[in-house]
């Protein structure tokens, strides 16, 4: 009963954040340094890390895929296989939870300490409104971060599929069939369905953050606590939403 | 009588000088009571300083006059508005100084102060770095500009508190000690920088300060809490022989090495 009060109390401010900040989105051409900012430490920062992870599961799924699809004799669709769980959910699912772990948790962390060191109060007095500093210019910037780094971790991630398949030699399938084989079976709409996903995961993580920060109370414990508790939400919350954004753009 | 006139530095607009008004203000932190039907009002223009041991609840006071703090019963009215309102704050220019400074860690000393004028749009960057400039400079601060808070020393963090304060050019100000952390030189500047904010733009101004030349210098009034109650309120004159021994004993506390105080404790 407790845990669904708190749950409730917790998605009730996000919802809250998210209508606070909507009423500033007017100041965000004043914001354009604070937007940058934050896409570069959205985007860029994260990149790294991005492609070592969407090379390897590229990889693993090609060699994976080969190993079961040589019983049927279906090796020449692993292009097609790992092409399309890449762009309709490994791609999106993972740059989500990277930001996540790298990014959200940074977000926590920087916002809660605000709070904690009265940061947050200070800026309340000045009537300049957390919402529209400290956290527009972080949900802007996810918005435009998120889909770049969805489409360069689909593209390493099938390009990791691409290399597996041309030298581990119980499958040797060269680039060209793997590529053309990845393109038949692609669609448009499922590289779209992955970047809108991957839309709404990081959006949905950057709230939870920044909320999670701002309604910290008490001393340097509980900003580490805060950050705990955003990552474990952020994370429950992409492979729920996963489940019903799958769902409904189907 | 009319209220004085305060008249915005910056854009020369005036407006009445604010007045707050606190009214029953009680709160309580779980069973804990950190205020006690605390009433008082700060007339228009007035220097009031605010007294009292540690834990008193005078920092606790301030929050709830910037509306952080929602009391359990009473109220606070700036003038006539409710504290805790949002058209408050956006109506009436209110600067806190935090007891702990409250700076924001990630901006240098000189975006501490240029953060409120950029954001409210006070002119281009060369007022505002005028403006920065002075206040910077009346504190002694003007070297530490380039510096993050996390380079200063604790009377520094302080300094910039205040300066940044200033920069709001506030009509309602608010310190929670100011001097506490400050040399002797520093304090005086600070209780004439009050004075003269009073004197020439009838800053209305709440001062908590522990600091006794400050309190019988530049006070109009002057409150004394304890354990969340307003025990004094009146001119400063009248605290130089106070008649209760509670507050004599808080302001020439006599350092009694025969019988310590701390001896006196119940164990
Ligand atoms: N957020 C809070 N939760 C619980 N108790 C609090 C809280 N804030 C303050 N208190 C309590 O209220 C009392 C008054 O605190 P306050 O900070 O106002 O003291 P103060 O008069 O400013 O003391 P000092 O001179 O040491 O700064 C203290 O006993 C403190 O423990
Ligand atoms: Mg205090």
């Amino acid at each position: 009963m407790k845990q669904l009060t708190h749950f409730l109390e917790g998605f009730g401010s996000a919802v809250q954040l998210l209508f606070q900040s909507a009423r500033f989105v007017g100041t965000l051409p004043r914001q354009r340094a604070r937007f940058i900012d934050q896409c570069y430490l959205i985007g860029y920062t994260t990149l790294p890390i991005v492609a070592i992870l969407c090379f390897f599961m590229g990889s693993v799924l090609a060699l994976q895929s080969g190993y079961s699809m040589e019983n049927f004799g279906a090796k020449q669709f692993i292009g097609s296989l790992v092409g399309l769980s890449f762009a309709r959910e490994l791609g999106p699912v993972i740059v989500a939870i990277l930001v996540a772990g790298r990014v959200g948790s940074a977000i926590t962390a920087e916002l809660a300490s605000m709070k904690v060191y009265q940061e947050v109060d200070a800026l309340v007095t000045m009537n300049i409104p957390p919402a529209r500093i400290l956290v527009l210019p972080r949900l802007a910037a996810v918005l435009v971060m998120m889909p770049v780094l969805a489409i360069i971790g689909n593209l390493i991630g099938w390009f990791g599929g691409a290399v597996v398949c041309k030298y581990v030699e119980s499958i040797a399938i060269e680039p060209e069939a793997y590529f053309s084989a990845l393109r038949r079976y692609m669609k448009f709409k499922d590289v779209g369905t992955g970047l809108m996903k991957a839309e709404i995961f990081g959006f949905v993580v950057v709230l939870i953050c920044c909320s999670i920060g701002l309604n910290t109370r008490g001393g340097p414990r509980e900003i580490g606590a805060s950050v705990t508790k955003a990552v474990v939400v952020s994370l429950i919350s992409i492979l729920v939403l996963d489940y019903f954004v799958t769902k409904a753009l189907m | 009588m009319n209220p004085p006139i305060h008249r915005n530095p910056i854009t020369a607009v005036e407006s009445p000088a604010v007045g707050v008004t606190i009214d029953g203000l009680t709160k309580n932190f779980g069973t804990f009571q950190a205020l006690k039907n605390v009433s008082f009002t700060v007339e228009p223009g007035e220097i009031f300083v605010l007294m009292g041991p540690s834990g008193s609840g005078k920092s606790v006071l301030l929050k709830h006059i910037v509306g952080l703090e929602a009391a359990t019963a009473g109220r606070v009215l700036i003038n006539g508005q409710d504290a805790t309102a949002e058209h408050t704050l956006e109506r009436i220019r209110i600067a806190l100084v935090f007891q702990a400074g409250a700076l924001f860690n990630s901006l240098s000393v000189y975006d501490n102060l240029a953060l409120y004028p950029r954001e409210h749009r006070f002119g281009d960057e060369a007022t505002i770095r005028d403006k920065v400039m002075r206040a910077l400079q009346i504190l002694s601060l003007e070297n530490s500009a380039r510096k993050f808070p996390s380079e200063l020393s604790g009377g520094m963090r302080k300094r910039v508190a205040i300066a940044r304060a200033l920069v709001m050019e506030p009509q309602l100000m608010l310190y929670d000690e100011p001097t506490s952390e400050l040399d002797p030189v520093m304090s005086a500047t600070i209780s004439e920088i009050i004075a003269t904010l009073k004197d020439e733009y009838h800053v209305t101004t709440i001062v908590v300060s522990h600091d006794r030349e400050l309190a019988l210098g530049i006070a109009d009034r002057v409150g004394i809490l304890m354990g969340g109650e307003l025990v004094f309120l009146g001119p400063p004159a009248s605290l130089r022989q106070p008649a209760d021994p509670l507050i004599a004993d808080f302001f020439h506390p006599r350092i009694d090495l025969k019988n310590p105080r701390f001896k006196t404790l119940e164990t």
